[in-house]
């Protein structure tokens, strides 16, 4: 389960980010912003081939000691970071590699959908119920 | 298969409906070229983020132009593109000797100077994808008309699914985005 939801577009700005509703969220986006550097970095051909450069996927981006920041990159440079909390030790990789495909599925719908401008924030539903189911649930 | 048929039924209709509901000027200055290709625009950039959802990580520009002659051309006109030529400065010319959405015209030089309405929104496509996997491009289309057979003075019957239009399409990535006709 996520604790936050960030979609940034190519050119570096947020078109979609999303936290549970603590005290302080800046600190999500924060950390997310910061997370912007790592991704470039790992997808930069430069760089030793840590990551497989065909993958999509990137992996556990950084770790601090609450929380994990893992990171996905399409082909048309739109980065998906996601945070999730650290005391969550059941989560595998391959059930965050699932949320990144739920929500790259789901950006491909916005993406298609007439309606949206590319590069608008993504105001669509759909994809905000999925990004819920997605979340911690916070009563 | 009939879903062929109807967008190549459906794109004629656009691009006689652009040109109907355009005003009396408009149609010599070419906005409603502009208007195909803006539409082309979007269209491909959604197909685009469709179609690379699932594939690996392009490594440069020549593997992009790769895909599209061969991944998204076969999905969107069930074939590939015929040759693909480049002088590795950022100039691409892709050939299509079938291009689909041409061949039900008719042979022949009637209709050629036609035949650039009905590539603009096409040229579009291109652009939209290329742009949105991080490409600045200028698609120009060109048709030149190829007789089936040399003329030698006998005319033998070309069968009719042989087209004779070859388009050709040339994309140079090296400038800004402007659109030209």
């Amino acid at each position: 389960m996520a604790v936050c939801v960030a979609v940034i577009a190519k050119e570096n700005y947020p078109l979609y980010i999303r936290s549970i509703p603590t005290e302080n969220e800046l600190k999500f986006h924060y950390m997310v912003h910061t997370s912007l550097d790592v991704v470039d970095e790992k997808i930069s051909a430069m760089g030793k081939a840590l990551v497989d450069q065909r993958e999509l996927y990137l992996g556990l981006l950084y770790p601090t000691e609450d929380y994990k920041v893992y990171g996905y990159v399409t082909n048309s440079k739109v980065k998906f970071v996601m945070v999730v909390d650290s005391s969550n030790t059941a989560l595998r990789d391959n059930e965050i590699r699932s949320m990144f495909r739920k929500l790259h599925n789901s950006y491909t719908d916005v993406m298609c959908n007439p309606f949206y401008n590319p590069g608008d924030r993504i105001q669509s539903r759909a994809f905000d119920s999925m990004v819920t189911s997605m979340m911690i649930q916070v009563c | 298969m009939a879903d062929e048929a109807l967008f190549l039924l459906l794109h004629n209709e656009m691009v006689s409906g652009v040109y109907k509901s355009a005003e009396q000027g408009e149609v010599e200055n070419g906005r409603c070229i502009t208007k195909l290709e803006n539409m082309g625009f979007r269209v491909g950039q959604g197909l685009i983020e469709r179609f690379t959802k699932d594939t690996a990580r392009f490594k440069d520009e020549l593997d992009i132009m790769k895909f599209i002659c061969k991944d998204f051309w076969t999905t969107v006109f069930k074939k590939q593109i015929d040759n693909l030529r480049t002088n590795h400065q950022g100039i691409y010319v892709l050939q299509d000797n079938k291009f689909r959405l041409l061949t039900q015209m008719s042979a022949g030089k009637q209709y050629l100077e036609h035949a650039s309405k009905y590539l603009a929104f096409t040229c579009g496509l291109i652009r939209g994808g290329l742009s949105n996997l991080g490409i600045k491009s200028i698609v120009t289309a060109e048709v030149s008309s190829m007789p089936a057979y040399p003329d030698t003075g006998l005319h033998p019957k070309t069968p009719r699914s042989q087209p004779e239009l070859k388009p050709r399409v040339r994309c140079s990535t090296n400038c800004a985005t402007q659109v030209l006709r």
